[in-house]
């Protein structure tokens, strides 16, 4: 601890120790991890009990790939018996139809289910949601259709037998025991990568993804490229489990790679625990195990699998991983690192210059007949804060989400710092600098406020050294500034409501923003905290930023701002100096209606 | 002037066809706008409608393994639909408390796992009631067709396309011109706003989820005497209803029927010209291009989140 007080920020992420009982999991782990593939050695197994061994290795592979897609990123994949099979097919093709060498064939099934999975992406990706669920199956029965009736190419339903086991630095894999020991080191080897993923840049991306798309988007999360790289992985782990396979058990067919098995796969990730690599290694063994101990059943065991599936969805939405370590959390609290002492949060705010930071002219958002934004013109100084106001339904927000990019301008022009951001996709100008908070918030849910926070500072060009530990220094700088230093570690979804206030202004801070919208930041705050926030607010203003800000309260607004815009029906009524604008009779009349006030003007 | 009578008859058939898969995207569609929910199970309830025909048709063939007896039965055809029917309302309500409503607050990707659930656990359960073999079903009116010019105009596929118009103009009524149809949109585009006015939701819901299956049982057995009872029929349709809903435009009425038609007309004519085994897989294919160049659909996405 007091190592951690001289070396303020950049120390503190070597901090975060693994504890005992963390070191406890690790040994049991390991010790479980070494003991299952030499089984098959130290007991006398059939060859029906080792070809179980060898599916709940090589299908765990498959099911890790839905962990990343489904658990990290959120994006469902009804195909991975199709990527499953792109491997196994290269490998069954390969060795005995091309006379390929087995690594150049299993080389050329991770290629090809790579492809298989971008292009797959690239198209459907941004679309997301019900339309993947769609594709997916549609790829997996083309694919089903392919290999059942390309009769020249795939063998069609009679399938490849005789596919052999590979030589591995010339070590001749031949027996089944020693190839399984092989193909439990290269799980071994995915289930590391799949658990080490969401600790990475790329993990908390696809995390922010699943969590909240738009506000991942907005904070400077490439959405759709992190989607597809996800998709992508996930088709990669399909494709090596599904090569394995092939030489682990010499016989391939069509059947083995039909939408029941994608089914299968995603049955397993979601029994074990859809966010948790080890979860999904359980629970594939699980779904693998299961026919032989349900054999009771009989004809009935597939409609109960069925009803199984409900079951899950509805009781252990977490799978059993989620139900164990919930368990072992009450039993033994893990944990967590005190931080003691970060760096103050650098504002890097530039020279002033001449320009505006940011310039909108002839800004027109139109929904159909309804012009909700009609041609207004702002310019916002830089280092003031400008406020937006107007009555419900001015366009105050829609012109914020058009600024930010959630939606393009039916006409006219928006320039951030001298550039061009019109056509922009909202992550590129949160890359340009623009930073940005919700009405609604909208945080991470499921993650904790540093790794919010960390999402936030992972921008595009954010002027922070390269590195985790330059990126959580930046985020826990960024939680002291706004005072919930404390609360770093906790899972945001638990914060009460102003400190989840406060981790979404964090998280925009974290970022170096050159322009700050805040999307009505004093809403569903009470009085204390809206004190706390104006004050937060100037110290803000004291450091140079810049803020873009549309707000109800007029105390706050008043307070805070140098210039305020007033909008009503999407045009600007009014523009200025707080104490001018807010007795300008056009903004009263706006406010409280037509009458005496219109007369008075009138008259004057 | 055979080739243009050929172009007709496989237009025809595809014209059918393209119906069944309308009267499935229609359901889909319906559920969609009350629930948000993608129904992988929405084809099931087709499957659904055939059983229920064969079994009081012709009864239930047993299952010795399950020690579950077989026994027939030979009910009129028209008492048979009204009975499948009303088992299909039986299952739609089911269907709702058992797949839909416990998972009701949750994001929409649990109830889409669990309507695959459900799909599966239906069509294995019919399996284990009825066997493998697929099953024939007489057809609706006992005569073959008529030929016009010479086009063969089968009896079964001009009752699809009957029934299809009927239910299409049945439906626009329902929704546009009665006050429960009012109340199902209400519910379909604002749950909470209808909520506060006084509507039912739930029951909204339940009505949705009834007529949505009624109406995937009776494709069932309209299309039964064309393509067998099986077990994995609902599952093929049903790709391709939904197939039609993404090309007519997510979530739009229209544009299921729409998309639907198309779907058939495509699968109809490839079959013709191209090629039969790989029947099934141009309706993916119209489904791929449509989203490389027209995301919305032919008439826009109906269904959207917003800001």
């Amino acid at each position: 601890m007091n190592d951690a007080t001289t070396k303020p920020g950049a120390a503190i992420p070597a901090k975060l120790v693994v504890s005992q009982s963390n070191a406890l999991n690790l040994v049991v782990i390991a010790v479980c991890a070494i003991a299952f593939p030499l089984i098959p050695y130290a007991l006398h197994v059939s060859d029906y009990v080792l070809n179980i061994f060898m599916n709940s290795v090589t299908y765990a592979m498959a099911v890790l790939g839905m962990v990343v897609v489904l658990g990290y990123a959120g994006q469902i994949n009804l195909a991975q018996a199709a990527f499953f099979g792109i491997g196994a097919y290269a490998v069954g093709l390969g060795t005995m139809a091309w006379g390929l060498h087995f690594w150049l064939s299993f080389a050329l099934g991770m290629g090809a289910a790579a492809i298989a999975g971008l292009v797959l992406g690239l198209t459907t990706l941004r679309l997301g949601g019900h339309y993947l669920a769609m594709i997916t199956i549609s790829f997996q029965q083309i694919f089903d259709l392919v290999l059942v009736n390309w009769i020249e190419v795939t063998h069609g339903p009679d399938g490849i037998p005789g596919i052999e086991t590979p030589t591995l630095f010339g070590l001749h894999l031949t027996d089944k025991r020693a190839y399984l020991l092989f193909c439990a080191a290269v799980l071994y080897l995915l289930l590391w990568f799949v658990w080490w993923l969401p600790k990475t840049r790329l993990g908390r991306a696809m995390r922010a993804v699943r969590d909240n798309e738009l506000a991942a988007e907005t904070i400077g999360v490439h959405t759709l490229r992190t989607k597809v790289i996800a998709f992508t992985i996930s088709a990669v782990l399909g494709g090596i489990g599904g090569a394995l396979y092939a030489a682990g058990f010499s016989y391939i067919s069509p059947d083995n790679f039909n939408f029941l098995r994608s089914v299968e796969f995603l049955t397993a990730a979601l029994l074990g625990g859809v966010s948790s690599p080890f979860g999904a290694a359980l629970g594939t063994v699980l779904i693998v195990l299961l026919p032989e101990w349900l054999r009771f059943l009989k004809s009935l065991y597939l409609a109960v699998y069925g009803l199984g599936v409900i079951l899950i969805m509805v009781f252990m939405p977490e799978g059993i991983w989620g139900l164990l370590r919930g368990a072992f959390h009450r039993v033994s609290k893990p944990r967590i690192p005190v931080v003691t002492s970060v760096a103050p949060l650098d504002f890097a705010v530039k020279e002033p210059v001449d320009r505006p930071i940011l310039k909108l002219t002839n800004l027109q958002k139109h929904f159909g007949g309804l012009k909700a934004v009609d041609g207004i013109d702002i310019e916002v100084a830089h280092g003031t804060v400008h406020a937006l106001i107007g009555p419900n339904g001015s366009g105050k927000t829609t012109s914020l989400n058009v600024v930010n990019g959630i939606y393009r301008p039916t006409a006219g022009s928006i320039i951030l710092d001298g550039v061009d951001v019109t056509q922009m996709k909202p992550h590129a100008r949160a890359g340009l600098g623009m930073g940005r908070t919700f009405q609604n918030i909208r945080l991470f849910p499921t993650m904790t406020a540093l790794e919010n926070v960390m999402v936030g500072g992972q921008r595009d060009n954010n002027p922070i050294h390269d590195g985790r530990d330059a990126l959580v220094a930046r985020a826990l700088s960024a939680l002291d500034f706004v005072g919930i230093l404390d609360r770093a570690h906790a899972i945001v979804r638990n914060l009460p409501y102003g400190h989840q206030r406060l981790v979404e202004i964090a998280r925009a801070l974290a970022g170096h923003p050159k322009l700050l919208l805040l999307d009505e930041p004093g809403a569903g705050l009470n009085q204390t905290e809206k004190q706390e926030l104006v004050a937060l607010l100037k110290r803000l203003r004291g450091h140079g930023l810049t803020i873009f800000l549309i707000d109800h309260d007029m105390g706050v607004v008043e307070k805070l701002s140098d210039k305020i815009t007033v909008l009503n029906f999407g045009k600007k009524i009014a523009e200025g100096a707080p104490q001018e604008v807010l007795r300008h009779p056009d903004v009263i009349a706006a406010y409280l209606g037509e009458g005496p006030t219109t007369n008075a003007a009138a008259r004057a | 002037m055979e080739v243009l009578a050929n172009n007709l008859q496989v237009l025809f058939q595809g014209l059918a066809l393209g119906s069944i898969y309308a009267l499935v995207a229609l359901g889909f569609v319906l559920i969609i706008r009350a629930t948000n929910v993608v129904n992988f199970a929405q084809g099931d309830f087709a499957m659904l409608g055939g059983y229920a025909m064969v079994l009081f048709l012709v009864g239930m063939p047993g299952n010795p393994e399950l020690h579950l007896p077989g026994f027939e039965m030979h009910l009129p055809y028209w008492l048979a639909i009204v009975l499948a029917a009303g088992v299909m309302a039986i299952i739609g309500v089911a269907f709702n408390y058992g797949v839909y409503y416990p998972l009701r607050n949750r994001p929409f990707l649990p109830v889409l796992i669990s309507t695959l659930g459900a799909s599966i656990f239906l069509q294995n359960t019919i399996l284990a009631l009825f066997n493998p073999q697929p099953r024939p079903l007489d057809k609706l009116i006992n005569i073959d067709g008529v030929t016009i010019g010479g086009v063969f105009l089968d009896s079964q596929y001009l009752v699809i396309l009957v029934f299809t118009i009927l239910a299409v103009a049945f439906q626009y009524f329902f929704f546009e011109h009665t006050l429960i149809g009012k109340k199902l949109q209400a519910t379909s585009q604002d749950k909470d706003m209808a909520r506060l006015l006084g509507i039912p939701v739930t029951w909204m819901i339940i009505i949705t989820f009834v007529y949505s299956s009624v109406l995937g049982g009776m494709a069932g057995i309209l299309v039964a005497p064309i393509l067998f009872v099986s077990i994995g029929m609902g599952s093929t349709i049903a790709l391709k209803a939904f197939a039609a809903t993404i090309i007519g435009g997510f979530g739009d009425v229209a544009g299921a029927i729409v998309g639907g038609i198309i779907i058939g007309v495509i699968e109809s004519f490839a079959a013709y010209y191209i090629s039969v085994p790989y029947k099934d897989a141009y309706a993916f294919l119209a489904l791929f291009l449509v989203l490389l160049f027209r995301p919305q659909g032919i008439f826009g996405e109906k269904v959207s989140e917003k800001a």
